[in-house]
């Protein structure tokens, strides 16, 4: 039997870069085939030349053994392909059942058979197993519910190949379970599916084969069987990483910043921090783990004084910076790595010379009375290059021609340098490699060693009990749990993060078990 | 450093190998239009570059065009670097205009070294002010510049031909019969003319104006690129949300940005008045140097020195004009010229601010790819 889909020697070149280079890629019926790579390593570009949302500059493209020329998506739909992007395209102000049938809606005449779409609807989420409500409007639905719909918007189009791009970035624990069992359900009904991640856990818990691609090219397809984590890891990286966080315990020292009934507004005047309070003490990593969306953006520019908050009180040091103004907060000694490096973090076109003191260009010896010194700036900045190992041609260069790691790596070695108190880092690993990873995780470890407060922000769960002494679960805005890092369970954050109560856990549990028989 | 110098000569060659490529397409171009006339575009071309460039009083009557664009020229591209677009350099020269005989009238029995100083700043003051307004407005209420500005350009015209007409006309100030000009400025309020310090200089009536211009620049360059306020301000230009994360107020920037941007345009106007008018005359529109001032920064890439050069170019298109229309040419084809250079330089600034759309050409150029069965 001829493959499902067979991609032979796809090269994709970009304008000074080639993004795929030969790379082949085959799908078996009904598997769960894993894509796996660093950001960038060219997985999504891959798989958006088999959706037709680019076009090979070389090679070819196979369809049950029949060679295909994919111009654009209406053509891959045509061959029963449907792709889930990372980022959700839905209509928030429809409802689901519009939104699933939006571009192949059922007709009577020329108006649209809303019955008929319901009733579609209906009929397509039971053959699934995939429970939607038709009626709900997206804007009301969690972000799992969310990507069911996205799912079912592609099965309504007759998709038998799936392309999921990093689903499980947006879920919580008990999410990605869930949307395990409905793949394996999809795959029990004969659809093939093609899994993009980055993710080694995932690869091991939902794949049938993987296949890595490093640097544009593939370096091998294995069988979920014969490889395991630390293997997969170093065929990503290309060498030998140490996935465990080295960490001794730590007796944590005074209390450095309390945060208490903190409330504020996000952009469209909505509350968002509906009376959030924590504390952090020097020496300690305390993580607020969560869905995205809950707070944790808005609490982090309250913090630093980008966002100013309605009530509560926040005191760091004993001094209060409640409404205070950035330059102040960072006067008092906290340093921030932001979530979004490119939008906050650096001046992407200025040189990484002028990036690496953003932040205390007023401080001597960069600048005294208003005039820059920039030969004593070079001097730092190469020197902040060479500690944290920034791969760069030189400090002339724009922010702009680092790649992700090393954009952040510069922003870890600019706050660092500062010798903060207390840092709170935002996604500090965010869509860099592993190696990258691995570092940051070490200088984190090390700032708590060295008794300085270190807030986490982060949306990763591995990397949340990896490298917190105490884990806060924020929900809507608020601080629903508190759990000691060394005795955190996945399973218990995945309640907190999901809005329930670690009290109730033994009736949640029954309730669990109740439903899966 | 030997290696950092090199590589800043490469970065410089860089940012000018387009512009000097868009002059040369522009002049290229332009000779098709000066062949449909039914002319010969070497002898156009000739006309335009030995009418602005051969002498030296012909040189100096370029310099002279060149001074008020350079001020205006910088007044925009300083603003650029904040992320600012100041339409508003017309505006702020016309009040640069109205401030600067304002005060040589109030202080004219001061002696000149104290009288052209205090008039000059009075002119950049005025110019600043003006910008300041737009500039207060989309710092705390995030009024668009752009509208602001616009706008202003005409209150600031109309506001100056009523002074005109009433306070600063010879009939109100000096008991004289209404004239359709303001009162003219004493000996002791001009600058010198050149060809008074330098005889060679000839007929023109280049004055030293030009050295306050090209002085501006340097203390542009130094002040964007040597000062922290530089700093903070193509900081917040360049990416806002990373400066105000870097404790850098972006209200205050911009506050600052457009303040100094109509200095540059008022001292425009004050450099013009005290140089070569002495007066101002009632205008129906006003005299375009502001909007030329886009187009020379936009040649110069922004860059002080960038736009000392296309305010240079500027120039000589404006003077070697007469020429070529003395040799039968019409002087649109000068104007069709400045266009296809703008043209050209603004094509390449749109497809860096839409990366698809290059990546769009490229993908879209060879269709080659054809559905095979």
């Amino acid at each position: 039997m001829p493959h499902v889909v067979e991609m032979k020697k796809i090269t994709k070149k970009f304008p000074n870069v080639i993004a795929n280079d030969e790379v082949d890629f085959t799908l078996e019926q009904g598997e769960i085939h894993v894509l796996l790579g660093e950001n960038g390593a060219g997985k999504t570009t891959l798989m958006n030349q088999l959706y037709g949302l680019y076009t090979p500059t070389s090679g070819e493209i196979y369809i049950h053994g029949k060679k295909v020329d994919i111009k654009d998506p209406n053509v891959a739909i045509g061959y029963g392909i449907g792709m889930v992007h990372q980022h959700f395209m839905l209509v928030e102000p429809f409802t689901v059942a519009e939104n699933i049938i939006l571009g192949s809606e059922p007709k009577k005449g020329i108006r649209l058979d809303i019955e008929k779409a319901r009733a579609d609807v209906r009929e397509i989420s039971n053959l699934y197993g995939l429970q939607v409500d038709p009626d709900a409007v997206i804007h009301d639905i969690t972000v799992g519910m969310q990507q069911r719909v996205e799912i079912l918007k592609a099965l309504y189009r007759g998709a038998e190949i799936l392309i999921l791009d990093e689903p499980t970035a947006v879920l919580t624990p008990q999410e990605i379970e869930e949307l395990g069992i409905i793949m394996h359900r999809l795959t029990d009904q004969g659809k093939s599916i093609i899994l993009i991640t980055h993710k080694l856990k995932e690869v091991m818990a939902l794949s049938d084969r993987v296949t890595v691609i490093r640097r544009g090219k593939n370096v091998e397809t294995l069988v979920n069987e014969n490889t395991s984590v630390d293997q997969l890891a170093e065929l990503m990286v290309g060498r030998k990483v140490n996935l465990e966080v080295d960490k001794m315990p730590r007796e944590p020292g005074e209390v450095l910043l309390e945060v208490e009934n903190l409330k504020c507004h996000n952009n469209r005047k909505v509350p968002v921090l509906k009376g959030c309070s924590f504390n952090v003490r020097a020496g300690e990593i305390l993580a607020i783990a969560g869905v995205d969306g809950n707070g944790q953006t808005e609490l982090v520019e309250v913090l630093t004084g980008l966002r100013k908050p309605e009530s509560g009180s926040i005191r760091f040091a004993g001094n209060n910076i409640f409404k205070a103004h950035t330059k102040d907060i960072i006067e008092e000694g906290i340093s921030h790595i932001p979530e979004d490096r490119q939008k906050r973090g650096l001046v992407m076109s200025h040189t990484l010379a002028e990036n690496s003191i953003l932040g205390s260009h007023k401080k001597e010896p960069f600048s005294k009375n208003g005039i820059m010194n920039y030969p004593k700036i070079h001097e730092y900045s190469r020197g902040l290059i060479a500690e944290f190992d920034v791969r760069t041609p030189s400090e002339n260069v724009a922010a702009s021609a680092l790649s992700g790691g090393n954009q952040q790596k510069l922003i870890v070695a600019r706050e660092l340098m500062r010798d903060p108190m207390m840092l709170i880092a935002s996604q500090p690993t965010r869509g860099v490699d592993v190696g990258a990873i691995e570092f940051i995780h070490k200088r984190l470890v090390e700032q708590r060693d060295h008794g300085k407060a270190v807030l986490l922000v982060s949306l990763e769960l591995d990397e949340v009990m990896a490298l917190a002494d105490r884990i806060a679960v924020i929900y809507d805005g608020a601080i629903v749990g508190l759990v000691e890092g060394s005795k955190a369970t996945e399973r218990e954050l995945g309640i907190l993060m999901a809005g329930g109560s670690l009290n109730k856990t033994a009736e949640d549990k029954e309730g669990d078990h109740g439903k899966n028989n | 450093m030997e290696k950092t110098t090199e590589s800043r000569w490469a970065q410089l060659w860089d940012n000018f190998k387009f512009p000097l490529l868009s002059i040369f397409l522009a002049f290229l171009i332009g000779s098709i239009f000066i062949i449909l006339t039914g002319n010969n575009p070497f002898v156009a071309y000739y006309a335009l570059i030995s009418g602005s460039m051969f002498g030296m009083s012909r040189i100096g009557e370029t310099l002279l065009k060149t001074t008020p664009l350079i001020f205006t020229g910088l007044s925009i591209a300083f603003a650029f670097r904040c992320g600012l677009f100041n339409i508003g350099a017309e505006g702020q020269f016309v009040i640069g205009t109205l401030f600067t005989v304002t005060a040589g009238y109030i202080f004219r029995d001061l002696p000149a070294p104290l009288l052209i100083p205090i008039i000059l700043t009075a002119g950049a003051l005025g110019g600043g002010l003006w910008a300041a307004i737009p500039g207060v407005l989309k710092a705390k209420l995030g009024v668009h510049e752009v509208i602001v500005t616009i706008m202003l350009n005409y209150t600031a015209l109309f506001l100056t031909n009523f002074f005109i007409r009433t306070s600063l006309n010879p009939s109100t100030l000096q008991g004289d019969v209404q004239k359709a000009h303001s009162v003219i400025l004493g000996e002791n309020a001009r600058l010198s003319n050149m060809s008074d310090l330098m005889p060679i200089f000839g007929s023109s009536s280049l004055h030293t104006g030009i050295f306050i211009a090209v002085a501006a620049a340097f203390v542009m360059w130094f002040l964007l690129y040597k000062t922290t306020m530089g700093y903070e301000i193509r900081s917040v230009g360049s990416n806002p949300f990373a400066s105000e994360y870097g404790g850098i107020s972006i209200s205050k920037n911009i506050i600052k940005a457009m303040f100094i941007s109509g200095m540059l345009s008022g001292l425009a106007g004050a450099t013009l008045v005290s140089g070569l008018t002495f007066k101002i005359d009632q205008a129906p529109a006003s005299a375009g140097y502001g909007f030329t001032g886009i187009a020379v920064a936009l040649v110069g890439k922004n860059h002080p020195l960038g736009v000392l050069a296309s305010a240079l170019l500027f120039g000589i298109l404006a003077n070697g004009e007469r020429k070529m229309q003395i040799a039968g040419i019409p002087k649109e084809v000068v104007g069709i010229i400045q266009g296809i250079i703008i043209i050209f330089i603004a094509g390449e600034a749109i497809l860096q601010y839409f990366p698809d759309l290059k990546k769009k050409f490229r993908r879209k150029g060879p269709k080659t790819e054809v559905a095979e069965k």
